[in-house]
């Protein structure tokens, strides 16, 4: 990937960041897409940049969309053998494709306890270097609702336990929603609640003119800034254009591309 | 008025009646709330250890945020955490709010290690029971203070999360009972108002004296963001407006108006920038095109007019009976009677008799008023 085409986005999510480089500079990265245009981009572009930034960084992905294969098929093509970080134990998949919480009528405190219990000694039991350099993701927020038989309050007890994590151990969480699912007139609360948790969220949307050839769609970037969470902090907006090639994504400013 | 909130806060509850209770509410139009709190809990903070309050403490329940994010902010602010006088209390309700990780260190065999990050940290892992939370935080807080006739204040960061935690009515009366204790000087809380539905924060506007609102300079028509470039400028998340609504104890309500700004030291208020110099009232009157008040010229303009019942309509000066003053033109039979009306001479005449001074014409006042039945 060309160093130009990836600092749109990672200088928008302060990977370059005096504090903490190779990480965002923000604890929570919130996705959000619509049916027009989808923010697996981003979620793919942050499991190579989170894997590259650093010698001993880890990613633990919770998968409910896709199984292991078509990651490893789309990030193979963007410079990133997913396969080979499992094996080195780099890249942690936890298939969440066939689970699902016990339909018994109980509310599935116990399934997500269980399932952090699974991260969290995941993240213990690596080596003292990498525990500062995880980053965990979800792909996505509304399938794991679905196999929490739609219990929105213990979905984000689960993401609040795994932002306490993040402080504990200094690491990224990293979600990924969709706005335009949500029924209108009923307040879409897991939605809601996220975007006062993140740090930083990535809005993923078509252009306002509408579906085009070569510009698949727009980025917004809002990011707190909460390097210092205990200081107030201006919201600082960017807005740009992305085009996604074969082998990599490109990402421009609107208007600064000439075809 | 962000000062005016400090004051009453400061000043805390009287013999007798409920604490003060303040909300701060926001949106995610202008998500800005925790930053106000962060200041009125730096500032209250100061004035306990400058002993300028009625509180001796404060035991701020920390739900959304570390323990250790309030004491870097509070060192940040230059207040002295560590001081030997005992006076802060955190309620740990982040790290394990609903006693996973206990359990969690239970099935493994290991032993619970105290995770405090210092003397003035102890955990809560109960969220779900707001019994409990009331009994841990006045136990705290009397601890703090140690006398029996000494209060502290209460900061809940954040109701939002309580409310997702239990129930509205039992917030309620959580909240209720916190304003009835004896050692409570004063509490205070954020909220978020679009996670709720609009009775449960109808219903906490009701138990609070002062509500706060932060809110943008303008609002998006369909309450949610739209997804165009125009409702989102840089601007719109540095700056908005601060609108407080006081309730007295003799009921009267009082609205006061600010605008805030944040940047990287923290945020500031000032007073709204109003065209005319008019009061801050004025801010909430839909705009017009055309002018409801009154400028100066037209004041004096305004004074200088003679009401066609008021002069003589012959040249003569103008006489006001009012009743008070002994006339020396009219005759002995006019003061006998209360009316003093003049007898009947050869042209009609109309009498006005004022009945105060004070009265402006045009004026809404009933005359009534002040009449004690």
């Amino acid at each position: 990937m060309e160093p130009q085409a990836s600092n749109l986005l990672d200088e928008a999510l302060g990977f370059h960041g005096h504090a903490n480089p190779g990480r965002p500079g923000g604890r929570f990265v919130l996705i959000e897409d619509c049916l027009d245009t989808s923010g697996a981009v981003v979620l793919h572009h942050l499991i190579k940049r989170s894997l590259v930034s650093h010698p001993y960084s880890v990613v633990i992905f919770l998968a409910f969309n896709h199984p292991f294969a078509h990651y490893d098929r789309i990030l193979r093509k963007l410079g990133c053998n997913l396969a080979a970080q499992r094996d080195n134990s780099r890249f942690f998949f936890i298939d969440m494709l066939m689970c699902q919480c016990p339909d018994d009528g109980k509310i599935p405190q116990f399934w997500l306890t269980g399932l952090f219990e699974k991260i969290e000694g995941l993240i213990s039991s690596l080596h003292p270097d990498s525990k500062n350099f995880v980053t965990i993701m979800i792909d996505d927020v509304s399938l794991f609702e679905v196999a929490a038989n739609g219990s929105s309050n213990d979905v984000l007890d689960f993401m609040h336990y795994c932002l306490t994590l993040t402080s504990e151990f200094d690491s990224t969480f990293v979600a990924l929603d969709h706005k335009d699912i949500y029924l209108d007139g009923e307040k879409p609360i897991l939605i809601l609640e996220m975007e006062y948790l993140a740090d930083i969220l990535i809005k993923v949307e078509p252009l306002a003119t509408g579906l085009a050839k070569d510009v698949h769609g727009q980025l917004t970037v809002m990011n707190k800034e909460t390097q210092n969470p205990q200081i107030s902090s201006p919201i600082k907006i960017r807005n740009f254009h992305f085009r996604i090639k074969e082998n990599s994504i490109e990402y421009f400013y609107p208007g600064t591309k000439a075809w | 008025m962000a000062e005016s909130i400090c004051r009453v806060l400061r000043d805390g509850a009287l013999e007798g009646e409920h604490a003060p209770a303040l909300t701060i509410k926001d949106s995610l139009d202008s998500p800005f709330a925790f930053d106000v709190f962060s200041y009125i809990l730096v500032q209250l903070s100061s004035q306990i250890l400058r002993g300028n309050s009625q509180s001796r403490g404060i035991v701020i329940v920390a739900v959304s945020r570390s323990p250790s994010s309030y004491i870097s902010l509070l060192k940040t602010k230059g207040v002295d955490v560590e001081s030997s006088q005992k006076w802060i209390h955190i309620l740990d309700c982040y790290t394990d709010p609903l006693g996973w990780k206990n359990k969690i260190q239970k099935s493994r065999n290991v032993k619970d290690i105290p995770h405090q990050s210092s003397l003035i940290t102890s955990s809560y892992k109960a969220m779900k029971d707001l019994e409990k939370l009331f009994s841990v935080i006045t136990e705290l807080g009397g601890g703090l203070v140690e006398e029996k006739k000494a209060r502290f204040c209460v900061a809940i960061d954040s109701l939002s999360e309580l409310l997702r935690h239990t129930t509205s009515p039992s917030v309620s009366g959580f909240l209720s009972n916190l304003r009835c204790h004896d050692q409570i000087s004063c509490i205070f809380g954020l909220l978020h108002s679009d996670l709720h539905d609009d009775k449960v924060p109808a219903a906490l506007d009701y138990m609070s004296s002062m509500v706060a609102n932060v809110e943008p300079f303008h609002h998006s028509f369909n309450g949610q963001r739209g997804n165009s470039e125009n409702s989102l400028s840089e601007q719109s998340f540095t700056r908005g407006k601060f609108n407080v609504r006081f309730k007295r104890r003799n009921g009267r309500v009082r609205v006061m108006s600010e605008e805030f700004k944040v940047d990287p030291e923290g945020i500031s208020f000032t007073s709204v920038s109003s065209v005319d110099g008019a009061s801050s009232v004025s801010g909430l009157l839909p705009k017009l095109q055309f002018n409801l008040q009154l400028s100066e010229k037209e004041r004096t303009d305004r004074a200088k007019v003679v009401l066609p019942f008021e002069h003589q309509g012959n040249g003569r000066p103008i006489q006001i009976y009012d009743g008070r003053r002994s006339l020396e033109d009219y005759n002995a039979e006019a003061k006998q009677t209360s009316g003093g009306k003049k007898g009947g001479s050869g042209t009609g005449e109309i009498i006005y008799y004022r009945d105060s001074d004070d009265e402006m014409p045009d004026s809404d006042e009933d005359p009534d008023d002040d009449l004690d039945i």
